[in-house]
């Protein structure tokens, strides 16, 4: 393998990662205020088809990002309604959103554009353009450097840029701030902040909003970023790929990172190697496509190690006397 | 001093439903005193805390503290009066350290670094001031149930709270971590503070409170100087009739042995040795009772004999070998070789809280076959048989239809206990008999008991109570660490030598800890003299 070939294998894990990022960070949020969310595919699948939706019809991706994280935001609001204020089962309300999306996105698609349930390619300013960073032309001639920065840092959309800056964010929020100390506590000991005099249920909405932005954001960039426009159930999975990460990642911001770039990766090397000649024997297509979820199963059961989740997730909070 | 209290209480009542939690409620607590609440389980001890801590809002009453009259309605209100609280289950969070428990909620400012140097700060200040030393950096998750307790105390102190509550504190703490608790108390009532300790130890309310109020079925019966009372007094104050506090007991008349232990050894999943070399009989006619702070072994011990843990070793019952490992270790292969057990934890492994009374008292004898008719349970039958045991055992109310959860922790007790007594066993486990049962329960308890014993049968008796163990044993092994460090005479020993032994303490290992618990004792001693003289 050469170098350039390399490069570009890393360069579509970036582009493959930063979704899972996106939503791995955002269910970090989430869980670690105690509340699981399976519906992050959902979540994402909403705010794809919105973004892509209103970029077209309005012909600006930014009121499109706008209106995902909105989509978003509201099944997160569902979510908190369910789980936080009427203490229901986070698992079903979580799955209930994930249906709730798969239907409503397509039916919706379908009754605005009538093209199978898709939205029309988005063009120009509809979608996230590829941002060339200083300089990364007049260094491409430099040795090793050049190619790397140019191709593999340089020319990606702002999201990109946004997703990894979100991660030493979220660890400063999460280890630095009152508001991190509070939600990671509202997340193992929800009676110790109760009895501290601090609200377990505005922490939880919050956490939960967080979740929906970031969630909005994972979304958005599928659909207008990675790809161009909205198609049916285009998530595939990454909502759940992105909670084994979280899994992986034992709920902290910068393992995250690492999980993601894994997952990304093995995401990169089966699309790179659709089919693989063994001499005689090719190994088919759809194994190679189906390769990054039976290593996502086979990483998880064998080299997580013992994970512990926040002790408080999934139980909703009844305070005690 | 001042003639204002810190606190007081008027007329406070509070129902939940048809159930009159509080009943015009009224008390004073003066400042620079501790002030004894004790009541049995039900009492409402804990609902009056819970409303002064703004848990709760009472149906009617007001509160004053310091002369002003006040509302509480949060905990945040509580905290601004000045009011901490030590909660009896510690609302701490566990993979937090220190500091980070002691500044949630109490922050300065969204950053964390200048709260967190503020705090440490506060904290070596506080632990010089008051015995309070706790390592700063320390995950609670690593520390000792008394030293987080510790942590629960300094949450409050950091607050500035200067009314203090604390929920049933020694419950979870050996005798020492116990006696050190009571000096912090006595160093924080010196520097002005208000305690209120809610306890239902006589001796505890004995030996720190300067009063006592005595709460019985939401009312508050009497209120009275310490020094002017007795325990036996107290305990009449609290049940509403005379109780034995003493065990009233015939010499034991130890038989064959029944139970012998050789050798036993327990792992548990985490790959930690809980039982190490374990080896003890039991006789025919006594009682062996197992001391030990909570968590040294006792209740692998309990899951091993009952047939629910596996181990290596040998137990030999009636001197027959019982299978360790295989598929005759199991309830029911001991059950069928005469080993009844009324387990530590009666709510989880003793009785299945939203089935019925009835059901509950054949569980585990249900494969009998006088329970059965042709191919379905006699159902009728167990019912009527139900209502026997309850009869017999004094469960209140005598009702076999009413789910287990209904009943109090005595009469929940009462059930599991009738369920294996009227077995008949040869052998006995009880572990923890009379843990958050009544007085007057625990009276008719010891009574069954030692009738069992009387009766020729053997008992292995673990509690963390050392007033129970030593009051109902006739031989006492002490546990620590998962090994016998020891067993003593009841008649022969005292609270201060089985306490060394609960802390793991020899006379040939450890000499200088011996010698600083000595001190300790010799200071108490000397503060209960000065105290009374």
């Amino acid at each position: 393998m050469d170098y350039l070939t390399l490069l570009q294998i890393l360069d579509s894990t970036i582009r493959l990662s930063i979704p899972l990022l996106l939503a791995c960070l955002a269910g970090l949020f989430s869980e670690r205020a105690g509340i699981f969310d399976i519906g992050l595919e959902g979540k994402m699948l909403m705010s794809a088809f919105f973004s892509a939706a209103v970029a077209f019809t309005t012909g600006s991706v930014w009121i499109g990002l706008l209106a995902g994280i909105l989509a978003s935001m509201s099944m997160s609001a569902i979510h908190g309604l369910a789980s936080i204020t009427f203490r229901g089962n986070q698992l079903i309300s979580g799955v209930a959103i994930n249906f709730l999306a798969a239907g409503m996105t397509v039916l919706i698609a379908q009754d605005w554009f009538r093209q199978g349930g898709r939205t029309p390619s988005l063009e120009g300013s509809a979608r996230f353009q590829e941002l060339t960073l200083p300089f990364a032309d007049a260094l491409r001639g430099v040795p090793i450097f050049g190619p790397l920065y140019a191709d593999l840092i340089s020319g990606h959309s702002i999201l990109v840029y946004i997703g990894f800056a979100v991660v030493p964010l979220s660890w400063w929020v999460l280890y630095r701030t009152r508001f991190g100390l509070r939600l990671r506590a509202v997340g193992e000991a929800p009676e110790a902040v109760d009895t501290a005099g601090v609200s377990v249920i505005g922490l939880r909405f919050a956490a939960v909003a967080i979740c929906g932005v970031l969630c909005g954001l994972a979304g958005a960039y599928l659909a207008t970023g990675l790809q161009a426009g909205f198609v049916k159930d285009m998530t595939a999975g990454r909502g759940f790929i992105a909670l084994a990460a979280l899994i992986f990642s034992k709920w902290r911001p910068w393992y995250a990172l690492s999980a993601c770039l894994l997952f990304g990766l093995l995401q990169a090397v089966a699309l790179r190697y659709q089919s693989i000649d063994l001499g005689g024997f090719v190994i088919p297509v759809q194994f190679m496509d189906a390769l990054p979820y039976i290593l996502t199963v086979v990483i998880l059961a064998g080299f997580v190690g013992k994970a512990i989740p926040p002790r408080a997730g999934g139980e909703p909070y009844v305070k005690e006397r | 001093m001042t003639d204002t209290p810190a606190i007081e209480l008027k007329g406070i009542s509070k129902a939940f439903g048809p159930v009159q939690a509080n009943k015009d409620i009224s008390i004073r607590v003066m400042p620079g005193t501790i002030h004894g609440i004790i009541g049995e389980n039900g009492a409402g001890k804990s609902t009056l805390m819970s409303i002064l801590y703004g848990f709760y809002k009472a149906d009617k009453g007001e509160i004053f503290i310091r002369g002003k009259k006040t509302e509480i309605p949060d905990s945040q209100a509580a905290i601004a009066a000045g009011i901490g609280m030590v909660f009896q289950h510690f609302k701490l969070v566990q993979n937090f350290t220190v500091l980070e428990n002691v500044i949630l909620g109490a922050e300065d400012g969204a950053l964390l670094r200048p709260s967190l140097a503020k705090a440490r700060d506060v904290l070596k200040h506080l632990a010089d001031e008051y015995e309070l030393q706790v390592a700063p950096e320390a995950l609670i998750e690593n520390l000792s149930v008394g030293h987080q307790q510790r942590v629960e105390i300094l949450k409050a102190l950091y607050r500035e709270a200067d009314i203090l509550i604390l929920d049933e504190p020694t419950g979870v703490l050996t005798p020492a971590e116990a006696d050190h608790l009571f000096r912090i108390l006595d160093n924080l009532r010196k520097e002005g503070k208000t305690i209120i300790l809610i306890t239902h130890k006589l001796r505890e309310i004995m030996e720190i409170t300067d009063t006592v109020s005595v709460m019985r079925r939401g009312e508050m019966t009497a209120t009275v100087n310490t020094s002017e009372t007795d325990p036996a007094q107290l305990a009449e104050l609290m049940v509403g009739r005379k109780v034995l506090l003493r065990v009233d007991k015939k010499p034991a008349e130890p038989k064959q042995v029944v139970l012998e232990v050789e050798n036993l050894r327990r792992t548990d999943s985490k790959g930690v040795e809980r039982l190490k070399g374990i080896s003890l009989h039991v006789r025919a006619g006594e009682i062996l009772g197992i001391a030990g702070v909570a968590g040294n072994g006792q209740s692998e011990l309990l899951e091993v004999l009952g047939g629910y843990a596996d181990a290596t070793g040998s137990i030999r019952i009636n001197g027959e070998e019982i299978d360790l490992t295989g598929k005759h270790s199991d309830g029911q292969s001991r059950r069928a070789r005469g080993i009844a057990h009324v387990p530590e934890d009666r709510q989880h492994e003793g009785l299945i809280m939203p089935f019925g009374a009835w059901e509950n008292l054949v569980f585990g004898y249900h494969h009998d076959p006088e329970y059965q008719s042709g191919m379905l349970m006699d159902n009728a039958g167990i019912r009527e048989e139900a209502a026997g045991k309850m009869e017999r055992f004094d469960v209140r109310p005598p009702n076999p239809a009413l789910a287990a959860r209904n009943f109090s922790g005595g009469n929940q007790q009462k059930l599991v206990l009738a369920r294996e007594i009227e077995r008949n066993p040869d052998l006995l486990l009880v572990g923890q008999p009379t843990r958050g049962v009544d007085i007057g329960a625990i009276e008719f308890i010891h009574q069954r008991i030692l009738q069992l014993r009387d009766a020729g049968k053997a008992i292995l008796l673990v509690s963390v109570e050392l007033d129970e163990i030593l009051s109902m044993s006739d031989r006492i092994a002490v546990m620590f660490d998962g090994q016998i460090m020891g067993e003593r005479l009841p008649e022969e020993t005292d609270q201060a030598e089985l306490g060394l032994l609960m802390a793991g303490v020899t006379e040939q290992t450890d000499k200088p800890a011996i010698d600083a618990i000595n001190e300790q004792l010799e200071a108490k001693l000397a503060r209960e003299e000065a105290r009374n003289g």
